[in-house]
């Protein structure tokens, strides 16, 4: 099997085409698949919306309100959902840096009193099987129906009352943290 | 390369005899990060199996053309275009898998796995040769990574696939889920793989 000899021109110009063909292959799919990657995403925060929030009957996607914090990078969104006009509650996106291995995207669901009615995972990149059970039933629930205001959201360990996912201490921090954030503005958005 | 390969032989090795995990003890990241789950060990080979068949049949296609003193660096681009495209597919049209292994399949680049069989065959044998060889790893490596996780999942978790036969407060061994649980898991997998396959020879 003759293998091509290595010269300067043979070495540049195979990588060049190498790099050339895998270029363009992966602009051609990227452009096919952009549009199912944005419908996916979509679908997400719908289904994420009607995970947290009352039954509504408006358009919540579509009237969001957003509003830019200080040291959060992405601006954050405040949907407002109603029936027959009258207000049934709030989801506002909470995010914390702090997760074992970043950022941690959650939606809040607030009932018009301040109390938490449901929160949805968006984005996170934590461990399998550790930090990643904080989308489940059984660590959520904790914050199910429990007004901020009076309920310390920080872990057992830090003084509050949501007991720690086992294993992943971090996470609950970060997942709490969030929580907190979208409480203050939805505090903010309250007065 | 006018010997003949067996071609039977050939597909089994990966699966058997050269298991790329519990014989080689190639591409022990993926292996020990990713395996907390046996949905997740499965995902994860499914996504290598494909990188590792693709990259096989690329890398002999075009071996005649890659002068050897750049061969690593071609077959890495090669690699790594796949596992980006496995990531925009699945992002796209598997999103409940893409959230699972989020952060780990751009690691499936540096799985030393498939730029093992990249350079110890397929830039050395033929094309239909290299598919086989592609196949029977990448069947190897699910089996492991699928076996490994279902382990992790039992001890670690008190469930299989998700299905929970414990009760939801039952006590269980978390070791097994976090990391060190990887390595005893990892290491008694291999033993008695190793044990029953010696035998049969």
């Amino acid at each position: 099997m003759a293998k091509k000899e290595s010269t300067f021109l043979t070495m540049t110009l195979s990588l060049l085409v190498i790099t050339l063909v895998a270029g363009l292959s992966l602009g051609f799919i990227n452009d096919i698949t952009k549009g199912p990657k944005a419908k996916a995403k979509l679908e997400r925060k719908v289904k994420a919306l009607k995970q947290v929030l009352p039954e509504f009957d408006n358009d919540v996607v579509n009237e969001v309100k957003l509003i830019q914090l200080e040291n959060v990078k992405d601006s954050t969104e405040i949907y407002f959902a109603t029936l027959n006009n009258v207000e049934t509650g709030t989801a506002i996106v909470g995010s914390s840096e702090k997760g074992f291995s970043g950022l941690i995207k959650i939606m809040v669901g607030f009932n018009p009193d301040g109390t938490i009615k449901n929160i949805s995972v968006l984005e996170q990149k934590e461990t399998p099987g550790l930090g990643t059970k904080m989308k489940d039933d059984k660590f959520i629930k904790q914050y199910r129906g429990k007004n901020p205001s009076s309920f310390n959201l920080k872990a057992t360990k830090d003084g509050g009352e949501i007991d720690a996912l086992t294993g992943a201490t971090i996470t609950t921090r970060a997942f709490s943290e969030a929580t907190q954030q979208a409480y203050d503005v939805f505090i903010n958005e309250k007065n | 390369m006018a010997e003949k390969i067996n071609q039977k032989q050939n597909f089994l090795k990966g699966i058997v005899k050269d298991n790329p995990v519990f014989v080689m003890l190639l591409g022990m990241c993926p292996t020990l990060g990713v395996t907390s789950s046996a949905f997740n060990g499965l995902g994860m080979g499914i996504a290598t199996l494909f990188v590792l068949l693709m990259s096989n049949i690329v890398v002999s296609l075009i071996k005649s053309q890659i002068p050897s003193k750049v061969r690593i660096p071609a077959f890495i681009i090669i690699i790594a275009s796949f596992v980006t495209i496995v990531e925009m597919v699945l992002e796209a049209f598997i999103p409940f898998l893409y959230e699972q292994l989020g952060i780990f399949i751009p690691l499936i680049v540096v799985n030393c796995l498939i730029l093992g069989r990249a350079e110890a065959f397929a830039s050395k044998n033929t094309l239909l040769s290299s598919i086989i060889d592609g196949i029977g790893m990448g069947i190897g490596f699910t089996i492991a990574l699928t076996a490994l996780g279902a382990v992790r999942e039992i001890l670690g978790n008190g469930s299989i696939f998700d299905l929970r036969f414990v009760s939801e407060d039952a006590n269980t061994f978390i070791l097994f889920i976090l990391p060190p649980g990887a390595f005893i898991a990892l290491a008694y997998l291999s033993l008695l793989f190793n044990k029953l396959t010696l035998k049969s020879n």
